[in-house]
């Protein structure tokens, strides 16, 4: 795969250009420029430790939404099997940008729901650019249901800049959609693990996001408003969105600090899109070693801890 | 009924016309009417020419509901610890505490409505737009608790900007937090009453507020989850005329009321006497 850089990584890539340039022109007499070539790989390992071992908040940003991250489906293929989707929400339509329905993850069966973006315009008009309606919380719900009845766990991948702020989508009750999916999950009496893969996006991430377990890939974030949405708020202009982020603390560090979250999942150097397949094992290790954990639990605990969970949430003080 | 007393709806005034002091006159924004503060006060806050709803504090809201002398506050000194140190976010809280003699921007606690003992909070739309941080969410949250456990319904008035940017993802979890302790409030077969009032949006729409058993909205009132120019720009539509009002949200089948001012009192009664005392059934309740 030919991986379109970021504006942060081009020296990396201007390196790698350099290096691979040298190698061609070389090929007769690789001896001679041995100790060059040498020396540009050096210079490689050491640019891209420097690049990726301090990405900013704003940058982790822009990989969460690089358009050859590994997306739902693409997790689905390489960490899951056997993936049966379910359609519709039995009410209205079925919501493209949240497919759900059973597949396997090691030794579990489970009910799968997620956000799904598209990698170009075609797959995005599809996909509605991972923005669900409210067709696709109902939908979650329904799977949800489906897995409490059958005894199966769940997990939700969330990837989504936000839920679809549309016409329709308001007539339909987008807020009541979400606001009911918080509540129904904090009752639902089977395991819930959530794992953002992508875009945390507010209320449409946490409209699937009620979970035992909830876990971050490296380079997701998770916000309470887009850093572009606060930057406007606060300062009028878009632009200042690093900073907004910065401010925000949206990434996966800061979240696991605050007690939001229980593990960040490593992904390889400079982002999952620089490898699907090493990025889709790591989330498949940590997924099954909660599930795991969580099987064993008697369903009443677990509803117990979970409200425990959600109930911790917030910092405030007695004023004197 | 009758038996208790009703609150005075002169209660944010009582002043009589004749001696009305000079310089308290206020433009209605929506019909011009020149209104004179304790002719409005004494209306609850409500042109007489064109029924414009204006915002109420949440102590005032509280009162216009409670039966007199029942409201005990409770949580009152719940303060933000400005958790992620945001920007001028600490200053900010200051001065609106000092504005409004609020610690932040929901009020709380036991009340009466026509004998019925509830749990009752409002927001107050003058403190940083009545968003939802960890105080408010924490104080609908205890609210909502005691009810469970005293066994009583739950009355909740919104009016909010949504979620509070300043406490980035602990304000998101507020959602959730104040979801859970409906949930479970819920579970519990106990009434909640959730009334929409100007303006009602973003997280906290997409929480608590459309939890409602019974969801009322006042006249004209805007409710909506995403702002409307956020759904012009991404969506490139004209919105229909009255979107995301009350009436809109009537029309679509949304709230089961739209209810003025004078009469949310009655209705809620109304509404109390058929719902409460709830039945300790067994169970969850779906
Ligand atoms: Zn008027």
């Amino acid at each position: 795969m030919n991986i379109e850089p970021l504006d942060f990584e081009k020296p990396i890539f201007e390196i790698q250009r350099q290096l691979e340039q040298l190698k061609r022109e070389s090929s007769g007499q690789r001896l001679e420029v041995e100790p060059e070539i040498e020396e540009i790989e050096r210079k490689l390992q050491k640019t891209r430790a420097e690049v990726y071992s301090k990405l900013t908040p704003a940058q982790r940003v822009q990989i969460s939404r690089h358009p050859q991250r590994p997306f739902m489906l693409d997790y689905l293929q390489h960490s899951f099997q056997d993936f049966v989707e379910l359609h519709g929400d039995r009410h209205f339509g079925d919501d493209a940008a949240m497919p759900s329905g059973f597949a396997r993850i090691g030794n579990h069966k489970v009910v799968v729901t997620g956000h799904q973006k598209g990698r170009n315009t075609k797959e995005n008009l599809h996909r509605n650019f991972g923005s669900a309606h409210p067709e696709g919380y109902r939908k979650a719900l329904r799977v949800f249901r489906l897995a409490e009845k059958f005894g199966l766990p769940v997990v939700t991948l969330i990837d989504t800049p936000g839920a679809f702020p549309g016409i329709g989508a308001e007539e339909r009750n987008i807020a009541e959609a979400i606001a009911f999916n918080l509540r129904e999950m904090a009752l639902l009496r089977t395991p819930v693990v959530s794992v953002v893969i992508g875009e945390g996006g507010s209320g449409g991430a946490l409209g699937i996001g009620i979970a035992d377990r909830v876990l971050m890939m490296e380079n997701s974030y998770y916000s309470v408003i887009s850093p572009e949405g606060c930057a406007a708020i606060l300062w009028k202009d878009r632009k200042k969105a690093p900073e907004a982020a910065e401010a925000l603390r949206i990434s996966a560090g800061d979240l696991k600090e605050l007690n939001i979250i229980d593990e960040v999942i490593p992904e390889p150097a400079g982002g999952a899109h620089h490898d699907h397949f090493a990025a889709a094992a790591r989330l498949k290790e940590s997924v099954v070693r909660q599930l795991d954990e969580l099987k064993g639990q008697s369903i009443d605990k677990l509803l117990d801890q979970r409200y425990e969970r959600l109930r911790s949430y917030g910092r405030l003080q007695e004023a004197k | 009924m009758g038996i208790f007393k009703k609150p005075s709806l002169k209660v944010f005034g009582g002043g009589k016309k004749k001696d009305m002091p000079e310089g308290l006159w206020i433009n209605c924004p929506s019909c011009g009417a020149m209104l004179h503060q304790l002719e409005l006060d004494e209306n609850l806050k409500v042109c007489h020419k064109c029924l414009h709803h204006f915002t109420l504090t949440a102590e005032e809201r509280i009162k216009s509901v409670a039966d007199q002398g029942s409201f005990q506050e409770i949580d009152v000194k719940l303060e933000t610890t400005d958790p992620l140190g945001f920007l001028d976010y600490g200053e900010k809280v200051k001065t609106y505490q000092q504005r409004t003699g609020l610690k932040d921007a929901m009020v709380t606690g036991r009340a009466s409505i026509s004998g019925h003992p509830v749990l009752v909070g409002a927001m107050d739309f003058r403190f940083l737009g009545a968003s939802m941080g960890s105080v408010v969410g924490e104080k609908i949250t205890r609210a909502i608790e005691i009810a469970t456990k005293e066994r009583k319904p739950v009355i909740l008035f919104s009016a909010s900007g949504g979620a509070r940017m300043h406490e980035g993802i602990l304000s998101l979890m507020q959602m959730g937090k104040t979801s859970a302790a409906l949930a479970r409030h819920h579970a519990a077969r106990l009434p909640y009453i959730s009334v929409l009032t100007h303006p009602t949006t973003g997280g906290v729409t997409a929480s608590f507020a459309t939890l409602g058993d019974i969801i009322m909205a006042e006249p004209k009132c805007m409710i909506g989850f995403a702002g409307p120019r956020v759904i012009k720009e991404t969506t490139h539509q004209n919105l229909p005329t009255g979107f995301q009002t009350a009436e809109f949200m009537m029309d679509h089948g949304l709230v089961d009321m739209i209810v003025e001012r004078k009469d949310i009192r009655n209705r809620l009664s109304e509404i109390l006497d058929y719902l409460s005392p709830a039945p300790t059934g067994q169970g969850r309740q779906r």
